[in-house]
């Protein structure tokens, strides 16, 4: 029998979990690619299982992608936005979240604007928490789907060089990919304006790279994020015309790399900003297949957590009948 | 069993198959993972070579259909079902190593019926060792052990295990 590896209650970020875990989630999500391509998208492991997507701040891939997850998986699905339910009513987080217990629920997925949220209502009900995007801290589902494209298309993650490009300082995307990749044995770099680099990122052994033009001719993968426009009005860039000047990811500048250049986005893309239309729809992204692997990594998170007690595991394993 | 033992119970229940079936017309063999798939690929062999005839072999993991989830946890590796052609109007035969619970059986079948409707679906096991939990019965059996509880029957085959062989082991 092979060694199993085990996970808590809730999935809050990629900081806490262990090489065996991340592996473990990217093994698992492997076979779940294939239920979404047969004819009868669906297999009953979470029948019977309910399953509340809390989403404070809005999103449309991240919601859609864990609720087609959920129903893959035959689970009973319930969606609540910041608008229009009692969170602009002024209800707190924890009793929202208790009434929903009260209802008999078993897993929540929240996005939520504050750092540190899905650890903070994790702490407090008995439900698994999968952390879909906390305020700046991180947002390990979609870590671990830009990891499983990687390792798709690299044939591995360790030892290949990847590189962060845009707005570090503010960004749950580039600190869950930080710590995954890190952990997978990546060799991990950032690229941005100075004002939204973190200080002390060196610290932690990541390289920054202060102009594009090195970091592409450095790196074999580039994960190119979204510039809040926000950021902006902030004052943390002149304007979005000079930062694509600076830090657009362009044809012209991949050509002069040394290889080609596997590009990653998160999404929502701001064509033309980040990432221009022809790197974006060319033959090197695999933005689209980020999308698809979303899926199946969501489906293999859930089905991880919702596995019973160990308790009653190391019960049923004594009575074991093959 | 030993090596010979066991290819002998193969070849017979591959007989029983095509004479069960009036031939290997509409004849598919479908394993479940991972004893159960090196088992097909035997069977499948001896009605090659007697009816000089390949048939459709598939794979099948059961995991994300058993219902013991809430009880035991997710098992961390879980194979790929790949059931070569469609399966409406055919014969599916499903191949396993034991036949115990039945518990197994069920899931395939769940699992199949999400492939199409087959014309209708025969259970081949190489050993069968009773302890039903479920009212499900194999039509084609290697050998029948009676087993208790405190046993178990390991079935070896040659790309898991290095050998081919049934052996009765005490459980610790």
């Amino acid at each position: 029998m092979t060694k199993t590896v085990e996970f808590g209650k809730d999935l809050t970020g990629l900081e806490g979990l262990s090489l065996a875990q991340i592996t473990t989630i990217l093994d698992v999500a492997e076979p779940f690619k294939e239920i979404s391509e047969r004819p009868i998208k669906k297999v009953p492991v979470l029948r019977g299982k309910t399953i509340v997507n809390l989403f404070y701040e809005p999103s449309t891939r991240t919601r859609v992608s864990f609720e087609f997850a959920e129903k893959r998986l035959s689970a009973d699905t319930v969606n609540i936005s910041g608008s229009g339910s009692s969170i602009v009513k002024g209800e707190s987080l924890v009793d929202t979240a208790r009434n929903l217990e009260a209802m008999r629920i078993d897993m929540v997925v929240m996005r939520h604007g504050s750092s540190g949220a899905a650890q903070f209502l994790a702490d407090r009900i008995p439900s698994n928490v999968i952390n879909a995007g906390d305020g700046q801290h991180e947002h390990p589902t979609q870590g671990l789907l830009d990891m499983l494209t990687i390792r798709d298309h690299m044939g591995g993650i360790e030892g290949r060089r990847v590189c962060i490009v845009g707005d570090i300082l503010h960004s749950r995307v580039a600190r869950s990919n930080i710590y995954g990749l890190a952990k997978l044995g990546a060799e991990v770099a950032v690229c941005g304006p100075p004002t939204l680099i973190p200080h002390g990122i060196e610290d932690i052994g990541v390289t920054v790279f202060k102009r594009v033009e090195e970091a592409i001719e450095w790196a074999e993968v580039l994960n190119v994020l979204r510039l809040q426009l926000e950021r902006m009005e902030a004052g943390y860039i002149p304007s979005l015309r000079e930062y694509n000047r600076f830090f657009g990811i362009s044809v012209a500048r991949l050509e002069r790399a040394p290889r080609d250049v596997l590009i990653l986005h998160p999404g929502p893309m701001n064509r033309g900003v980040e990432i221009d239309s022809h790197v974006a729809d060319g033959p090197h992204s695999v933005i689209l297949r980020q999308v698809t692997n979303g899926v199946a990594i969501r489906m293999a998170v859930l089905y991880l957590l919702a596995g019973g007690s160990p308790e009653r595991a190391e019960a049923a394993k004594m009575e074991n009948r093959a | 069993m030993d090596e010979e033992a066991v290819r002998r119970a193969v070849a017979r229940m591959a007989r029983e198959i095509v004479e069960r079936n009036a031939g290997v017309k509409g004849l598919i063999l479908v394993g479940i993972h991972r004893r159960g798939v090196e088992l097909a690929d035997l069977v499948a062999e001896e009605i090659e070579k007697s009816e000089g005839q390949k048939i459709p072999n598939g794979t099948l993991d059961i995991t994300l259909y058993r219902d013991d989830l809430s009880v035991i946890g997710p098992r961390p590796v879980i194979g790929s079902s790949d059931i070569p052609t469609d399966i409406e109007g055919r014969a599916v035969v499903i191949v396993d190593d034991v036949c115990y619970t039945g518990r197994t059986a069920r899931a395939a079948m769940d699992h199949l019926a999400d492939f199409g409707r087959p014309e209708r679906i025969y259970l081949c096991v190489l050993v069968d060792r009773g302890g039903r939990e479920l009212p499900i019965q194999p039509d084609f059996v290697g050998r029948h052990f009676d087993v208790t509880p405190a046993e178990d029957v390991a079935v070896l085959v040659p790309k898991e295990d290095g050998r081919l062989a049934v052996e009765l082991r005490k459980t610790e």
